[in-house]
């Protein structure tokens, strides 16, 4: 593949299916999933819940391994999770009984600590807090935070290793959505500066139109697959409020409402 | 025996709880007249308004436990009243007395203060305990770790748990040749079981979050044990240590009433051939206080080394 190639299809999903054994049978949960994710680009997975989409987040993360088909990152088979595709969790999953420093530490002395000593560790460690606003709160455990907090160390954490590609499980999900609409400003912010290629999953339309370039919205589970994929041409920097009377951004804001809720509405569990 | 310790912690919080009222009390004390100084004599009013409810409260938290006792006390005069050979409470005070007035005298090897008694007691319950950690709490690391160890380990282990650890004194007897080993020894077994079965299952719980983290971040089987495992398993652990330190100290009296030698459980024996009633009832007292300290010294460890 040439250096084009590669930025193009930075991360490369190509006929992925994905069965899990369970107590019942196997169960399957992706089919034929095909996806090229350019280098640089914020894409967005959304869907309704139980289809699969933190499944394909997984896959590229390498937590779980498809049963079929294949996963590249820059032109490598991802067979395991590495620190080139950090992960933030949507519950933050920050150890308690470290502080926020040694639980930004731990991924940055991980990834870097071959390299370098101590003190420059400690230096990005710190500077990965400052980044994400949380220089005053270095010293805290996490139950001694708030949950928007606690979202920010975990990305710290993950931007820490200075991934290729950025991971989000439903980052925000668990949030109040004022804490959830700043976080986004400063994500989108973050994203700019740091030109990482992301993947977000997500089930808040609004998320995932003002942060994505583009949508893959996913059909309902089982054997769930990319329905559609929605350019979200918007110029950048955005701002949420002038979007709101933005009437491109209440277009595709509509397009997708109307493929979860028309074309695959899910029943009411 | 859990239930034992379980209402032990519980009386240990209430008291803890009265404590921190006690101690609370005074500031508020001072506090609310600030907001409320409507007249001179309000804070004093208040102040000893406060006094009485902590006056109250310790003595809502002292009498309950006063009249056990009391109960306890009158219930024993009554039978030894009524029991030949019995001694009372009174009687059995004065001995203690006498008996506590000179712990760690030495008249020769076997004729040693009670002092001596409890120390080698306490000796022998630490050795085997200690041992009984260093083997128990890798192993139950290992057997949480690995669903192969565990699945190998757990016919072992549902056999020999609920064996007697008093059952593995003639073994240790033949294998060491000596007393003392041996009675270390059936500490040691009545030890290793909570230990390696508390343990492993901390180790089994550890939530796929954070094991999810350490794969992500890829971080080395050693970072994994002290950062993620070692963190989360303390108070299981400590729960461990706590059972296996209570369970220790029940059974070496058993075992030293069997093996002999210098300690608390075979004093009890000694006194019962002197027929020093008075001292058995002391001993029963010695080990319960005993028992009781240990387990408060563990509990506070195990604070110490909680996350939370």
């Amino acid at each position: 593949m040439t250096t084009n190639a590669i930025q193009d299809r930075y991360v490369l999903i190509e006929n992925v299916n994905m069965t899990f054994q369970t107590k019942k049978g196997s169960f399957q949960a992706l089919k034929d999933i095909n996806l090229n994710i350019h280098e640089g680009e914020f894409i967005s997975i959304i869907g309704h819940s139980g289809c699969g989409k933190s499944t394909v987040l997984n896959l590229i993360a390498g937590l779980l391994q498809p049963s079929e088909g294949y996963l590249f990152c820059a032109g490598r088979e991802i067979s395991k999770p590495g620190p080139e595709r950090a992960v933030v969790f949507q519950n933050h999953s920050l150890l308690p009984w470290l502080t926020c420093f040694e639980n930004v530490y731990l991924a940055v002395e991980r990834v870097f600590g071959d390299k370098e000593g101590a003190s420059q560790l400690a230096e990005r460690t710190r500077a990965a807090l400052e980044l994400v606003g949380l220089s005053h709160a270095m010293e805290k455990r996490p139950n001694e935070i708030s949950g928007g907090m606690k979202q920010r160390v975990g990305i710290a954490r993950a931007l820490a290793m200075e991934p290729k590609v950025l991971l989000l499980d439903e980052p925000f999900g668990a949030l109040d959505a004022l804490t959830r609409a700043g976080l986004q400003d400063e994500l989108m912010a973050i994203m700019a500066r740091s030109g990482c290629t992301a993947v977000m999953v997500t089930h808040d339309v609004d998320e995932a139109v003002l942060l994505s370039d583009r949508i893959v919205m996913m059909t309902n589970g089982p054997a769930a697959t990319i329905g559609e994929i929605l350019e979200v041409d918007l110029p950048r920097p955005r701002k949420r409020l002038e979007l709101v009377e933005d009437p491109a951004y209440t277009h595709l804001r509509s397009e997708v409402l109307k493929f979860l809720y028309e074309r695959h509405a899910k029943k009411a569990a | 025996m859990s239930v034992v310790s379980f209402s032990k912690e519980k009386i240990m919080q209430t008291s803890e709880e009265a404590v921190k009222l006690v101690s609370a009390q005074p500031v508020v004390a001072v506090v609310t007249p600030l907001s409320t100084t409507a007249t001179a004599a309000a804070p004093l009013l208040q102040k000893r308004g406060a006094w009485a409810a902590t006056a109250k409260r310790a003595f809502e938290w002292l009498l309950p436990p006063v009249i056990g006792l009391m109960i306890f006390a009158a219930i024993w005069a009554t039978v030894a009243a009524l029991t030949q050979g019995l001694p009372g409470p009174v009687k059995t005070w004065q001995s203690a007395v006498e008996l506590f007035s000179d712990p760690f005298y030495i008249n020769n090897p076997n004729d040693m203060g009670i002092g001596w008694n409890i120390l080698n007691s306490l000796k022998r319950v630490a050795t085997g305990f200690g041992l009984a950690a260093i083997v128990g709490i890798p192993m139950g690391f290992v057997i949480g770790r690995y669903t192969f160890m565990s699945r190998m380990a757990a016919p072992i282990i549902s056999l020999l748990k609920p064996v007697s650890p008093l059952a593995w004194l003639p073994i240790g007897l033949l294998v060491f040749k000596a007393a003392n080993p041996a009675a270390i020894w059936v500490i040691f077994i009545t030890a290793v079981w909570p230990m390696i079965i508390n343990t492993a299952v901390g180790v089994s719980k550890v939530p796929q979050d954070y094991m999810n983290v350490a794969k992500v971040l890829n971080l080395s089987e050693w970072k994994v044990v002290t950062k993620i495992l070692l963190p989360y398993v303390m108070p299981y652990m400590m729960t461990g240590v706590r059972l296996s330190i209570g369970a220790a100290w029940l059974v070496i009296v058993a075992a030293e009433m069997l093996t002999g030698g210098l300690g608390i459980g075979f004093w009890v024996w000694d006194e019962w051939n002197n027929l020093n009633v008075e001292h058995i009832i002391i001993a029963i007292f010695i080990v319960g206080i005993v028992g009781l300290l240990l387990e408060q010294l563990l509990v506070l460890i195990a604070k110490r080394y909680s996350y939370e």
